[in-house]
């Protein structure tokens, strides 16, 4: 009898340090609590502020300084002789700023018009990876232009609010995938002065913007605004294709589109050229960033 | 008599069974720093947030850290290293789980630094590799500190540096970790 209750005790001490012995790796962490992962927004939907012209659901970092060279050749249809559009190029040089996560605010200059461009973005709803979070984003962008061209008719009485244009845009976009990227964007354009008597004062398009990773850096972007009311006469619906390449600070957006304009009053009201015509021109983006104010350290309490 | 031995053996290891929990530390605010100096940028990154589980008993040490939080002075930066660097998406998690090759030598009920010698497998970016580090273990008000600094390679975990900035980023990055533990009540 007492043999056996021995064995019995033998048994269960061997099976225990089994268990030991099969416990040598056990997974301490769980001891601590799962770690979950915080609710995260979604970023990188588009590697840039814009998807070619318009903009993009994507912000700037708060005190970030993105300065923007844009550059919007000839129609590549024009010739040799023309360098296959490479001989005209215009310009707009703009500065972007990031104020806080989701608020933004950029001016910009071009040549065409000689046009200056000033617009204010924010963010009220941030697309959310998790199950409860939202799943798009909302972007609203309110944008101002003032032309500032000497005027077509000097003889007649000009009014200074006559160079003053307007766009209002909301931007509602999701990222699907790591690769793929799509936006909706309607638009109004409003011109106080428009050049025929038969124009009319506001046109409304519809931007539909998405990306397409091809590698981790590069990807292939579209930006597209038909127009659905109040279209100047003799323009055409602006549509871009292009690849951005993304290198550390810059990113390089190479396109070919039939807009010549780079705001949006220019590309939505001012694009002559059909695309299906072949009257398509080279362009690019360069964009550079500059971290003018670095995030504070945050202070963490000792537990 | 001999039978009674291990009857009093049996009721031992009863008896130590619940002891064991008490042995336990942990954090969940541990501080995990790196740097990696390249030729033309330094890029360092910070993590508050940590988790740290020690068994002083077996000596076995767990490390858990989000790759998402992980601070930047630059917004960029850490945009790029969690979408191009590390793939955060794809690899939500880094883990260590190793060993104090030294605990025997190392008196936890006592007040002091200690030397530890740390030997596991770090997992990052789904790669997992050997990492060996020597770091020290401080005893202080019932508390542990555990720190250490090492060096990984990026290419020995698939992290790779595209041939443009070569140059500005270094393969070597340095990584230090300070966790301040407490007993682990279960």
């Amino acid at each position: 009898m007492k043999k056996s209750l021995s064995l019995w005790l033998f048994i269960i001490n061997l099976s225990l340090a089994g268990d030991k012995l099969l416990a040598q790796e056990p997974d301490l962490l769980k001891l601590a609590g799962e770690d979950k992962p915080a609710r995260t927004h979604v970023t990188n939907a588009f590697k840039s502020t814009r998807v070619i012209n318009g903009q993009s659901m994507e912000f700037l970092g708060k005190g970030v300084l993105d300065v923007r060279f844009l550059h919007r050749f000839g129609t590549i249809n024009s010739g040799a002789n023309n360098f296959f559009g490479l001989d005209q190029a215009t310009t707009r040089i703009g500065l972007d700023y990031g104020l806080g996560k989701s608020l933004m605010i950029g001016i910009g200059r071009s040549g065409v018009g000689k046009e200056l461009d000033g617009f204010i973005k924010y963010r009220p709803v941030w697309q959310s990876n998790d199950a409860r979070g939202v799943p798009f984003s909302v972007v609203l962008v309110a944008g101002m232009t003032l032309g500032t061209a000497p005027w077509a008719f000097p003889d007649r009485k000009n009014y200074f609010h006559s160079r003053i244009g307007y766009y209002h845009e909301v931007i509602i976009g999701h990222k699907f995938t790591e690769t793929f990227s799509l936006q909706l964007s309607p638009i109004l354009v409003h011109r106080n002065l428009v050049p025929g008597a038969n124009d009319k004062n506001n046109t409304f398009a519809l931007g539909i913007g998405s990306r397409l990773k091809i590698t981790k850096r590069t990807a292939f972007v579209v930006d597209y605004h038909p127009i659905l009311a109040g279209r100047q006469y003799g323009t055409k619906d602006p549509l871009s294709l292009g690849f951005d390449i993304e290198t550390g600070g810059h990113v390089f957006q190479l396109h070919v589109s039939n807009s010549t304009g780079m705001n949006e009053k220019a590309f939505i009201t001012n694009t002559t050229d059909d695309f299906w015509k072949g009257d398509i021109r080279f362009g690019f983006n360069i964009s550079r960033v500059f971290t003018l104010v670095k995030p504070k350290e945050k202070k963490v309490v000792a537990p | 008599m001999k039978n009674w031995k291990s009857v009093l053996t049996g009721i031992l290891v009863f008896a130590l069974l619940p002891a064991v929990a008490q042995d336990k530390y942990f954090t969940r605010t541990g501080k995990i720093s790196f740097v990696s100096k390249g030729v033309i940028e330094t890029i360092s990154a910070k993590h508050n947030s940590v988790t740290c589980v020690l068994d002083t008993k077996s000596g076995q040490i767990q490390f858990a850290v989000l790759m998402r939080g992980f601070e930047f002075r630059k917004a960029l930066m850490q945009e790029h290293f969690n979408e191009n660097y590390v793939e955060s998406d794809k690899y939500p998690k880094a883990t260590f789980k190793g060993d104090i090759t030294n605990n025997n030598a190392i008196d936890y009920s006592k007040e002091g630094t200690y030397n530890a010698n740390v030997k596991g497998k770090l997992t990052l970016h789904g790669e997992t590799r050997d990492v060996e580090s020597a770091g020290t273990i401080v005893v202080k008000n019932g508390r542990l500190t555990a720190s250490a600094d090492f060096n990984i390679l990026l290419s020995d975990y698939r992290i790779r540096i595209p041939a443009v900035v070569k140059d500005n980023i270094s393969n070597t990055v340095n990584i230090t970790v300070d966790c301040p533990m407490e007993p682990l009540k279960n």
